[in-house]
């Protein structure tokens, strides 16, 4: 195994933060927009809150190895509490902000969380409802003041209160606190994430100091991050990727994290900041690139053509000129114009005229979606990885960047592929433990520190390249034995801007069949162009044009699926456009919007039925639950289409 | 409670205090119509105070009477102790209240923020010349009232929108885009005209959530008008209903609730 070298002197977060504050004493740490104005504070007044809310925390009686629950949207002051938490031997342990009562319920009950730092009143109120059955939590610390007047304060804080109780008591408090500093170390938990759970129950994920740092650190140098870049911290803190991001990365290398004002303005901060380092997952890429098409067909006809004509250039010769391969020069005068009459304007639009590297993982991207951003120049890359590994498993390497691979072994990462077609990996930055759950280590990591993706893939041999298939649990077979692995299907029809999410079904039968989402954006705007009045989300759903053009879109991808020897047989005979959308708030997905297939299995088992009947249309009722988790139903009419499928090609041909 | 105290607790435990203002026997006419006739209550320190009633009960006049568009016939407006005397709208204004209107009436052209700080206009002490030459006083004046505006934003949580022509918002952040208006006078009393109307539930629930939050955060005096009876149960202190221009009732939400002429008026009586 290839050890990480970390710095005997910088092996705990409290230990970087003080190197910081002297080495990059004026720099800006943390930036947060807020009344209108980026606020900025410097790495030594980053230190300085950190200390004063440790200090605060240490008064309230926070004792070693105690679990601190954070629970709020990226801010900076949550990202403080993290590093606070680590200054009083304590362990973070952020939770999603959006998760309903029920869910936080069992987090705050599994990892017996004694204080909870949380944003606001929403996030207030959460947390004394889950307290009706979680006992563990002690004191309650927010940071919005609104609306918290009325409460009992006998177990609850304001957060400038405890920083200014813990300024107060200094004197007092630091010596504990150097003490309990001084105590941590490599093997030392840094912080427990939980995973989101497309089956069953979260785990807590226990990661050391050791799996965070030497994450932080061969990340940091195979992308050559540095004290002058800078990233926008706007994923779920509860993520492993934000938290390598925004802390560990950060930390590590002394760039600057800032903060969207609120999730709705996260597209104009993103221009304001204009990051040198960018993490979205492909929905985002998706999303925004959906966005630029949409108003493309509102402007004049000269920039339509002047985007068209650059476009098609970039396509050729873009990839080609970021991977520095040999261009020729009247291609690159071109390349050049266009940089400065539509690149260059449409990456200052979208935020992205400084990224330097910029990474989606999570789940696949489509080949189109990823070659329009490489082609304007921007340097985005795939990397594959999960929580248990710290991140990152694999990635690409600059100049080697292709759609459909997830790179080579990260620095210090070691990958294999056992009998099973599983992907396994191990390092320094693979967990700890499953917190409190020896059966599922002992069934993820071997005795030998290899631990089990639950992936499907495999390695290209012309490359070096790690591809992933699936998976490993849903990929299956069909009745008549040929493979089934639904993702390879779903991710091509996920690339048409309608459709924002698929599920196919067709293990152990002899046809596959699909639900399929309609991404209100883009169909809704082609609804208005062609002068068609819908109601509501389910009543667009159901409009006959619009089964139309997606019957259009699963006959074009049985046509590609149909040239795949191995996967031939996962064509769509029949589907259905759902009647609303699937939710997290309903169970039907994870927080971080990963599909629960068996979830969706059991709750509309009526229309699987019909989708396998021959039935042309099915009526059926289904509960939602709304944000504020009370719950109603939907009743629908859902029709059934079929979809031509291309015969089987010969295998021998 | 008692009407005369000089102050009360609410169920939550806010202190209401001594009367802002007081109606005593106010008669509006429009030429024949009566439109308000003989109506006397008060509005205290620090409550939400609702006045409803079916169409055309002269809920909106009253709001008007207020507001100082209306001069009523007969009666007289005491305001923090003092009769007020026949005022402008704009005097009103200085003297602290502000109000929404029934029909949004934004610049729907200008931006969130533009139309938000049009809000802080009876403060502006500069005049058009120093606003020309900008540097020093007008300078200041404006980063001052600016950061009064973003404080609104932030509690409205209208961030995203803040550069964005209210023409082009829906009406429920219109709604709110307008009490962000009212709210940057910083009034100590503030009257709303239907807040809610056309709203659907969750905007509604929105903007009840906004209207405690101001009356706690600023402490303001809040007089509304509203349709919706159950939002007008669940956020005011005191009630006064009007029907047909008099007054059949005045009290807590549960008082006026169970009121045999307030009954009468929204569910009709039985003709035998």
């Amino acid at each position: 195994m290839t050890a990480t070298v970390i710095d005997g002197e910088l092996d705990t977060f409290p230990k970087l933060l003080a190197r910081n504050a002297v080495k990059f004493g004026n720099k800006a740490a943390y930036r947060e927009k807020e009344f209108g104005i980026w606020q900025t504070w410097t790495w030594a007044q980053t230190k300085d809150e950190i200390e004063s809310l440790a200090l605060g925390m240490l008064a309230l009686g926070l004792n070693e190895g105690d679990h601190v629950a954070i629970i709020g949207r990226n801010r900076p002051y949550l990202y403080w509490a993290m590093t606070a938490a680590q200054c009083c031997g304590a362990i973070p342990v952020p939770l999603y902000n959006d998760a309903n009562a029920e869910e936080m319920a069992y987090v705050l009950e599994h990892c017996g969380a004694r204080f909870a730092i949380v944003e606001d009143q929403e996030q207030v109120d959460k947390v004394i409802d889950a307290q009706e059955t979680v006992h563990g939590i002690d004191e309650i610390i927010y940071l919005d003041k609104r609306g918290m007047r009325k409460y009992d304060h006998a177990h609850m804080n304001a957060y400038e209160d405890v920083q200014a109780e813990g300024r107060a008591g200094h004197h007092r408090l630091e010596p504990i606190m150097q003490e309990r500093c001084a105590a941590l170390n490599l093997d030392s938990t840094c912080v427990m994430l939980y995973t989101s759970g497309t089956t069953g129950r979260p785990k807590g994920v226990v990661l050391s100091n050791r799996n965070i740092i030497s994450a932080a650190s061969s990340s940091s140098g195979f992308d050559h991050l540095n004290a002058s870049d800078s990233v926008l911290a706007y994923l779920p803190m509860a993520w492993v990727g934000d938290f390598i991001f925004s802390i560990g990365q950060c930390f590590w290398t002394g760039f600057c994290v800032a903060c969207p004002e609120s999730p709705e303005t996260m597209q104009t901060d993103l221009r304001e900041i204009g990051p040198t380092y960018f993490f979205a997952p492909p929905r985002f890429f998706e999303g925004m690139l959906t966005t630029v098409m949409i108003r493309m067909e509102d402007a004049n006809r000269l920039k339509k053509r002047m985007f068209k004509y650059f476009m098609d250039h970039a396509k050729k010769v873009g990839p080609a000129m970021l991977d520095g391969k040999t261009v020729n020069g009247g291609d690159r005068l071109k390349y050049f114009i266009g940089n400065i009459l539509i690149y260059g304007p449409l990456k200052n639009t979208l935020g992205m005229s400084r990224v330097r590297v910029g990474y989606t993982a999570g789940e696949a991207i489509g080949p189109e979606i990823f070659e329009f951003y490489r082609s304007l120049g921007i340097n985005l890359k795939q990397l594959y990885g999960q929580t248990e590994a710290g991140v990152f498993v694999t990635q690409q390497p600059d100049g080697e960047v292709r759609a459909d691979t997830v790179g080579v072994p990260s620095p210090g990462v070691e990958v294999k592929i056992n009998d099973n077609g599983e992907v396994l990996y191990r390092s320094d930055s693979s967990f700890v433990e499953y917190y409190k759950n020896p059966e599922s280590t002992a069934d993820t990591k071997d005795a030998d520190g290899w631990v089990a993706t639950g992936d499907a893939g495999f390695f290209e041999e012309s490359s070096g390249h790690l591809r992933i298939i699936d998976r490993a649990k849903d990929v299956g077979k069909m009745s008549d034995g040929s493979m089934f692995a639904p993702k390879f299907v779903e991710n091509k029809l996920k690339f048409f801007p309608n459709i924002l999410e698929v599920v196919v079904f067709g293990n152990g039968r002899d046809t596959c069949t699909a639900f399929i989402n309609i991404d209100l954006n883009a169909v809704g705007n082609w609804a208005e162009r062609n002068n068609i009045a819908y109601a509501s989300y389910q009543e667009l759903a159901g409009h006959p044009e619009v089964y139309q053009t997606i019957k259009e879109h699963v006959e074009e991808v049985n046509i590609s699926v149909a040239e795949d020897s191995m996967l031939s047989g996962c064509q769509i005979s029949r589907f259905l456009v759902l009647h609303k959308e699937l939710d997290a708030d309903d169970g039907e997905m994870t927080r971080t919007r990963k599909v629960r297939r068996r979830i969706v299995e059991e709750k509309y088992s009526d229309l699987i039925e019909g989708l396998y009947n021959g039935a042309t249309e099915v009526s059926t009722e289904t509960e939602v639950t709304y944000e504020d988790g009370r719950k109603g139903s939907i009743k629908a009419t859902v029709q059934i289409e079929d979809a031509k499928t291309v015969a089987r090609k010969a295998k021998a041909a | 409670m008692n009407a005369t105290a000089e102050s009360y607790v609410t169920e939550d435990g806010r202190t209401i205090g001594a009367p802002v203002m007081e109606m005593k026997n106010i008669t509006l006419k429009f030429g024949g119509v009566t439109a308000i006739s003989n109506i006397s209550f008060d509005i205290r320190e620090g409550e939400i105070r609702a006045i409803i009633g079916p169409n055309g009960a002269g809920k909106s006049s009253m709001l008007n009477v207020i507001n100082g568009f209306y001069h009523p016939q007969e009666g007289e407006i005491w305001f923090h102790g003092e009769k007020r005397k026949p005022m402008k709208p704009y005097q009103i204004a200085q003297q602290g209240i502000a109000r929404t209107f029934q029909n949004i009436a934004l610049f729907k052209g200008m931006s969130t923020l533009d139309n938000i700080m049009t809000g802080r206009f009876t403060h502006m002490k500069t005049n058009m010349l120093m606003q020309a030459i900008w540097k020093g006083p007008a300078e200041r004046e404006e980063n001052l009232n600016r950061d009064i505006v973003e404080h609104v934003i932030d509690f409205l949580e209208i961030q995203a929108i803040r550069k964005t022509p209210v023409g082009r918002l829906p009406y429920g952040l219109q709604k709110r885009v307008e009490l962000g208006r009212a709210l940057a006078a910083q009034p100590k009393l503030l009257l709303l005209d239907e807040p809610m109307a056309g709203m659907n539930v969750e905007e509604k629930e929105d903007m009840s959530r906004f209207i405690l939050d101001v009356n706690d955060e600023f402490g303001t005096t809040i007089a509304l008008i509203e349709h919706d009876m159950g939002v007008v149960m669940d956020i005011s202190d005191r009630v006064v209903v009007l029907d047909y221009g008099k007054k059949i009732g005045d009290g807590t939400p549960d008082e006026v609730r169970n009121n045999q002429d307030v009954i009468d008026a929204y569910l009709g009586v039985a003709h035998d």
